[in-house]
């Protein structure tokens, strides 16, 4: 076998894959971010429209989305692999388990947070990104700042940002764990940078959120 | 039947390098062509198996449990000894001899065990390649412990886990033969007979422990890396599974049993907690560099140890022999212990045990140090008992430990019986009477990676072959008695587990030929041994088949052993008329209690021949000659 | 004290096994929970039944023969112990206890609680070791080893090969057992000439015997009866991505 195919094949290569698809996702997460600050801009959107049409047009940008895209498939279907693999080195399931003793809850939930996490992006995907790059549409602040007043979308997109936290509180420290760098030295770091990641981001998303529901309302009344 | 040493001539240092110059060698391309078994993969087998296997033998491995790391070595704490004068405090392979031999009350033989001090050196080198992380100081060299019985700090060490670095090492030297396919490896296999042709051993038969089958292995020479007999006593700090069946059937077929009364109670174990104590647990005799060893000097004082003022308090050790102090030799240290029990001075609530005590030590270092130095111990000694060892004294009580007696074996290792070697705690050659702290895996690995490939080496050059084969009548006949043997013991279905068998059998052993012999007890012994193993013989009960996994009738056969050899001890102990090391008859000993030879008479190893049924022995003598030591009294004072 | 106890009993690897009750009666917390089992395994006997099959040996926590799964911890309840020092002081009376052997599919059932962990030695047969030659070798000092170093060598050195790690794991991982052999070779000079080759070999043997693949839950360094840590897996995964480049 091409001694790439047999590394990334390995339990390790595997692994490894994993925590590289997941650390570029959080990068994205970043940016994703920065552009959703634009939103609280007083300005009806406009700032935000622009990037949005920016990040539309530009080929470079186009060609990372698809990237982007293929990096998330890649983390499904690895973790997918991965979870069937797991499920089938312990043919035998025990009769009493308590790894609630050992484990952290995060860290249980993978699957669970992973196939939530899934379901809101299909979701997040449709209500927004299928408007901008399939339908077109150039005023997405307004898309947005309409769709937050809704209370119950407000609620599952606040709820799925706690999934979000909860994927990212096992997932970025693991994938430093999986890449060798999570040693005695460097590991208060590292789980401090974690910090940025499972609480500072998915709270900026929510304070966008949140703000978006309690002061873009009129926003929204004036457009129409 | 006429034995010999056969001791290389010339001066003592000399006589070891001249033998290996004098020994035939096996040409390289030929040594494929040699079938060997090893028995056991604890230090010596492991290390004899993947040392010959090196040398291109075509090795076979057999081990009774699924992987050689799980062998009885692995327990070791203290260390290993080298001399090889690291601490510079005047060190060298003259002082490693003469310590263990006077360790051994003058009754080793010298040329053996100065061998041992001259090779010793190079185990630590072979280790040390191995990976083995022995302690090392800041800049990086090894670092040394004193131990019992020397005043050098020649003792290396991996923690309170030396047995266990050392053996993954010689395991991981094994591994290497076994995926390099120079040693084949047999898992969950017990020896259970050695079969003769001609008169050599040439082969052995096994029980498959998983599905019973009883399998024969031909073979051009034998070795047994078998461990000691402590489990003769029950209550032991060896494994559970530790026995004597492969070297006692072995001497059932002709090998002769050296020195069996030579048995070894280690002064710190944790005591007896109850009736239902499967074993016992040692605690590293290194634990006596920094712990002081007491007893109330009031007699019955049952107040708690730290309410015992320092002026009511008897270190008696320290006391009566003040330049060794807490680090006289084990059997010294062990009689003193019970000396001062039957005296009424125990402690704790059994009041079989004195005081092991930390608060001098942790004063002195403070805590981390003595956590570094002996952290496990500490913590497996408060899992065990629930006291915590920093805050009171550790309670501690001899215990049977090692035995320096087994397989009568010359200077090749080699037993009475052709073909036939007996490596490590198995055989009886390099401790006589006692053994020192932190020899036993010296002895060990030098038997295995140093000693035996030679001499093994030498018998198949020097001898001629005939083709044996697994389906011939010698290996037919032996099958048939080990399964007959099975059958017999299923037949019974008696009314007692073979447990209760065996803690009964223990229980005389270490009340009469335990710590302290006497004449009467052990003919009383002689007397209540046999009726045991009668009774044993009628009414154990095994459960069960021997087709599969059948632990109760593994557990049968090796107690079914240990009283035939128990047996031997107690008749070895009666007929040794003087006490030295660890045999101590009390009607031997000096005005303050120490162990008294008769080297006119006794100066000899007592290799016992098996005479068709037990309890009925011939005695052989293998004269001892000291020409560079002097015994004399030993004296730690 | 008085348990009862829900034994897994499995005749032999072919058996679809069955959870049996016992009760084990005046039992001292003195005891260890081996020498509990040994009672009961009395009973049985006389009672004409096959006594439970269970590894042990040094019951000192260091042969690393001994391992089950007591009420759904390996090696029951408490840190840093093996099945064998596990004492009844920590149950309570009337308790119930769940005894189940190590479940992995690379660790086949063979009696009743005991496991075939031979999985394990051809993972360390095919790179645990350091090819060093029986003599000729220089002199154990002219080898340094910083004292940091040995410690830290010492300390994944120290596994025990119990295989509770693997039990432990939601993923019947082995990784704390290979990376434990593959770190200590990885920090001492003496390992350094197949550093490369080892790490691979040795995962490759791994996944060639079916074990899972880490997700990093540290399950295994919790349940550990020597604490190894799971800093060990982070040098190997290092390792193994080195040995790429």
């Amino acid at each position: 076998m091409n001694p790439f195919f047999k590394f990334i094949n390995s339990s390790v290569g595997k692994k490894i894959l994993m925590s590289l698809t997941g650390m570029l996702l959080s990068i994205f997460l970043v940016e994703h971010l920065a552009g959703n600050l634009l939103l609280l801009k007083n300005d009806s959107g406009e700032a935000f429209n622009a990037y949005a049409k920016f990040m539309g047009g530009n080929p470079i940008v186009r060609t990372m989305e698809i990237g982007l895209l293929g990096i998330i498939l890649l983390h499904i279907f690895n973790g997918i692999r991965l979870w069937l693999e797991n499920r089938g080195a312990r043919d035998k399931k025990y009769d009493s388990y308590q790894l609630s003793e050992n484990t952290t809850l995060q860290s249980r939930m993978m699957k669970l947070s992973a196939a939530l996490f899934l379901w809101f992006l299909i979701v997040h995907m449709r209500t927004f990104w299928f408007h901008a790059r399939i339908l077109g549409e150039h005023d997405i602040a307004s898309l947005v700042y309409s769709t937050f007043q809704q209370l119950w979308y407000v609620v599952f997109y606040l709820g799925s940002l706690v999934v979000v936290g909860f994927h990212l509180r096992h997932g970025f420290q693991s994938a430093f764990q999986t890449l060798g760098l999570r040693t005695k030295k460097y590991q208060s770091l590292i789980d401090f940078i974690a910090v940025l990641f499972w609480f500072v981001i998915p709270a900026g998303f929510a304070f966008i959120t949140i703000f978006i529901y309690l002061y873009k309302g009129n926003a929204v009344a004036l457009a129409q | 039947m006429t034995i010999k040493s056969n001791i290389p001539k010339g001066p003592l240092d000399k006589k070891w390098s001249n033998h290996k110059f004098n020994m035939k060698l096996v040409n390289p391309a030929n040594r494929r062509k040699y079938k060997i078994i090893v028995v056991g993969t604890g230090l010596a087998g492991a290390s004899v198996a993947a040392t010959l296997g090196e040398l291109g033998y075509n090795v076979h491995s057999f081990c009774y449990h699924e992987s050689p790391r799980r062998a009885h070595s692995i327990a070791a704490q203290g260390g290993i000894n080298a001399p090889k004068n690291y601490s510079n405090d005047g060190d060298s392979v003259y002082r490693l001899f003469y310590d263990t031999i006077k360790g051994g009350d003058y009754r080793a033989r010298e040329a053996n065990v100065y061998r041992l001090a001259e090779v010793s050196g190079s185990i630590i080198d072979q280790c040390v390649a191995q990976g083995v992380p022995f302690a090392r100081d800041y800049a990086g060299y090894l670092d040394n412990r004193s131990f019992g019985g020397a005043q050098v700090a020649r003792t290396f060490y991996a923690r309170g886990q030396t047995g266990q670095q050392l053996l993954l090492g010689a395991y991981a030297a094994l591994n290497r033969q076994i995926d390099a396919g120079s040693v084949k490896f047999y898992e969950r296999r017990e020896m259970l007979d050695l079969v003769m042709v001609e008169g050599k051993a040439r082969g052995i038969i096994a029980r498959n422990l998983i599905n019973g089958k009883i399998e024969s292995y031909a073979a051009d020479a034998v070795v047994l890396a078998t461990g000691g007999y402590a489990n003769v006593f029950f209550l032991s700090t060896n494994a559970k599974a530790s026995n004597a069946t492969a070297v006692w059937r072995a001497h059932k077929r002709g090998a002769l049993f050296a020195n069996p009364c030579f048995t070894q109670i280690h002064p710190t174990c944790i005591p007896v907690s109850g009736e239902h104590q499967s074993k016992l647990t040692l605690m590293s005799e290194s634990l006596r560099n920094d712990g002081r060893v007491w007893v109330p000097k009031q007699k019955g004082d049952s107040r708690q140890a730290n309410q015992i003022p320092e002026n009511e308090r008897d270190y008696y050790l320290e006391r009566l022999y003040p330049s060794f102090g807490n680090l006289v030799p084990r059997d010294v240290a062990s009689r003193r212990a019970k000396e001062m029990c039957d005296n009424g001075y125990g402690v704790g609530s059994s009041k079989m045990a004195v005081y092991l005590d930390f608060a001098d030590a942790i004063k002195r270092l403070g805590k981390d140090a003595i956590f570094e130095k002996y952290g496990n111990l500490l913590d497996m000694y408060k899992q065990i008992t629930g006291e915590d060892p920093y805050q009171v004294p550790m309670r501690i009580y001899p215990a049977v430990h090692y035995t320096m007696g087994g397989l009568w074996v010359d200077y090749n290792l080699m037993s009475s019986i052709s073909g036939l070697f007996i490596l490590g705690e198995a055989n009886f050659s390099d401790h006589g009477a006692n053994r020192l702290g932190a020899s036993a895996l010296m002895q060990g690995l030098a038997d295995g990676y140093f000693i035996a490939p030679y001499t093994i080496s030498n018998y198949l050059a020097s001898n001629k072959f005939s083709p044996v084969k697994e389906e011939q009548k010698e290996f037919t006949d032996a099958e048939n008695s080990v399964t007959s043997t099975i059958n017999k013991l299923l037949s019974i279905d008696g009314n007692k587990t073979v447990d209760e068998f065996h803690r009964e059998f223990g229980k005389v052993m270490w009340d009469y030929v335990g710590m302290g012999r006497t004449k009467q007890g052990l003919q009383k012994a002689l007397k209540l041994l046999p009726e045991i193993r009668s009774k044993f013989w009628k009414e154990v009960k095994i459960t069960g088949n021997a087709h599969d996994i059948n632990t109760e009738l593994e557990k049968a056969q090796r107690v079914a052993d240990f009283m035939e050899l128990g047996e031997l001890i107690a008749i070895d102990a009666l007929h040794r008329e003087e006490s030295c090391g660890g045999h101590f008859r009390e009607e031997f000993q000096t005005e303050e209690g120490e162990a008294k030879r008769n080297d006119k008479k006794f100066s000899y190893v007592a290799a016992w021949e098996f005479s068709g049924k037990p309890g009925s022995p011939k005695l052989n003598k293998e004269k001892l000659d000291f020409e560079e030591v002097h015994p004399s009294q030993r004296s730690y004072k | 004290m008085n348990l009862t106890l829900k034994v897994w009993r499995q005749k032999d690897k072919n058996d679809e096994g069955r959870f049996i009750e016992y009760s084990a009666k005046n039992i001292s917390p003195d005891m260890s929970f081996l020498e509990m089992l040994d009672i009961v395994n009395i009973d049985l006997v006389k009672k004409g039944e096959t006594p439970i099959v269970f590894d042990h040996d040094c019951r000192e926590g260091i042969c690393g023969s001994c391992g089950m799964m007591i009420n759904g911890r390996a090696h029951g309840p408490g840190r840093g112990i093996a099945t064998c020092q596990l004492h009844m002081r920590s149950f309570a009376d009337d308790d119930e206890i769940v005894i189940e052997p190590w479940r992995a599919k690379s660790f086949p059932v063979l009696k009743d609680l005991m496991v075939d962990r031979t999985s394990f030695e051809r993972i360390m047969r095919s790179g645990g070791y350091t090819s060093a030659k029986t003599g000729g070798i220089p002199d154990g000092n002219s080898i340094l080893v910083p004292k940091p170093v040995a410690d830290e060598a010492f300390d994944a050195a120290a596994c025990i090969g119990c295989g509770a790690c693997v039990a432990a794991c939601p993923n019947s991982s082995a990784m704390l057992f290979v990376s434990a052999k593959v770190s200590q070779l990885a920090l001492l000079p003496q390992g350094q000439a197949e550093r490369e080759t080892r790490v691979q070999r040795m995962v490759a043997q791994m996944d060639e015997e079916k074990f899972g693949s880490c997700s990093n839950t540290y399950a295994c360094e919790a349940e550990c009866p020597k604490g190894i840590s799971v800093v060990h897996i982070a040098r190997l995964n290092r390792e193994y991505i080195t040995a790429q480049l």
